[in-house]
Parts: C-alpha cells; structure tokens; sequence
C-alpha cells in the first residue's frame, strides 16, 4: 500500500481516518489488539488535529524493516502548535474541554511516537506500530 | 448526522450502538436519552457497545457523562458487551470507567438492573 492522506476538516474525517487506518493495520498482520491500540490511537491524534490545530491530514503508510512489518501514520496540521510539549504529554492536561488523555494516553498505545510543534507553525505527530 | 434509536423494555431502556460514532452523534445521544428516561420513567439504562471496535477518551467521557445524567434522573446505567480488545486499550489509554456499571452481555446487565427496579 503506498501512503494515503486523507483530509482532517469535520467529525466524519475523524471516522474515515479510524477506517483507513483499520485497513493498513490488518493489512500489516498487527493482532487484533494491536490493531485497536493504534485505531485508538489515530482517533485520538485526529480528534486534536481537528479541535487544536483547526484541520488537516493524515498520512496513512504500512511501513516495514528487515524483520517486521508495520504501520505509519503522520497527522499534520497548521495550527497554533503546543508551546509546551512536554505539558501537553502528561495526563490530566487538557486544554479544550478533553479528558487530558488524548496525546499521552495516545503516546503509550503505539510503539513510536514522535511530535514536532512550535507555537505559530503547526504540528506534526507521527506514530508507528509494529506487527509482533 | 445518524441517530442512535432507544428501545424500552418494561422499565428498562435499551441504546445498542451499531454505527462507528461520530462525535456529534454521540452528544445527540445524550439529549436523547435524557428526555426518553424523563418520558418513560425508566429506572435503568442498558447501553451494548457490542458493535463498537473502538472505545476513545471522547467516547469514553460519553459513557461516563450518560452515567451521570441518568443517575441524576434516578436511573441507574450498565454498559455491557464490550470488546476484550477494547478493554485492553482501555486501560492502556488510562480510561477505567470507575463508576460504570459494566456487564459482559444485555441479557446479565438487564437483570442486574432488574434487581434494582
């Protein structure tokens, strides 16, 4: 599968990314829970793209290494970015009106998780699970 | 925008979510069962997420607020059916539902709320 974007500009995005994602992860052979943590995962991550970085994408991509195979999923927005990185990663932080579990709970149900944010630039979060 | 119907069953009311929830689906959902359990009287919510593959801290908060309302309405909410993997990722997420009554199928959480009505 080559890589897929899709836009992040309503709710409904929100679901076609979950499926989207869905279909790389069976199609990388991730276990069935494993599948559900980065759908989870995407979920989330798209939910922020869309209600703090007022829209985007997400770039959908099976990715793979000399032994395993995986999944690799880059949500990119041009919002106002995170001043405080590591503030916006701890639980119980939240901002607009969420559980303040969105981005670290996020960070632990994949097995990469990488963020570029700087205040006035957007924000770039790319996560990637591998099959076991 | 896709409703989500509520069935009542003597004096239980019963929401099984069969579509993938969109979040303003969901918010509907609330309104919805609030005036329903006013209307009927019901003293017990039954909510099956059996269709659902994924529980997120948006949909997660959903069920917890329904608890809340109900309970402040005098009825009393089981959420039942829900995905072993789902369950994992769950507490993985750090989503442990404290104070949601849960059951493994309709059929134990409709007489678990029995006892009570």
């Amino acid at each position: 599968m080559t890589a897929q974007e899709l836009p992040i500009a309503g709710d409904a995005d929100v679901v076609r990314v979950r499926q989207l994602v869905r279909t790389a992860a069976v199609a990388a052979r991730l276990s069935l829970v494993d599948q559900t943590k980065l759908v989870t995962a995407a979920s989330e991550l798209a939910r922020n793209t869309l209600t703090h970085g007022g829209g985007g994408s997400a770039t959908v991509e099976q990715v793979s290494s000399t032994i395993k195979a995986g999944v690799r999923v880059v949500f990119h927005d041009k919002g106002p970015g995170i001043p405080d990185i590591a503030l916006a990663l701890t639980d119980g932080y939240t901002s607009a009106n969420g559980m303040g579990l969105g981005l670290g709970g996020a960070k632990r149900l994949v097995d990469t998780f990488d963020i570029v944010s700087s205040p006035g630039e957007g924000t770039t979060v790319t996560v990637v699970k591998w099959a076991r | 925008m896709e409703r989500i119907p509520i069935l009542k069953i003597g004096n239980l009311l019963l929401v099984s979510i069969q579509v993938d929830l969109q979040d303003r689906t969901v918010i509907t959902l609330e309104e919805d069962l609030a005036e329903k359990i006013v209307a009927t009287g019901a003293r017990g919510v039954v909510i099956d997420i059996t269709a659902l593959d994924i529980v997120d801290s948006f949909t997660g908060r959903m069920l917890a607020t329904i608890a809340s309302i109900s309970r402040v309405l005098d009825a009393e909410t089981v959420v039942v059916g829900m995905r072993p993997a789902v369950a994992i990722t769950l507490v993985e997420l750090g989503l442990s539902l404290e104070g949601i009554k849960t059951a493994l199928d309709v059929e134990r959480g409709m007489r678990l709320l029995s006892a009570r009505a």
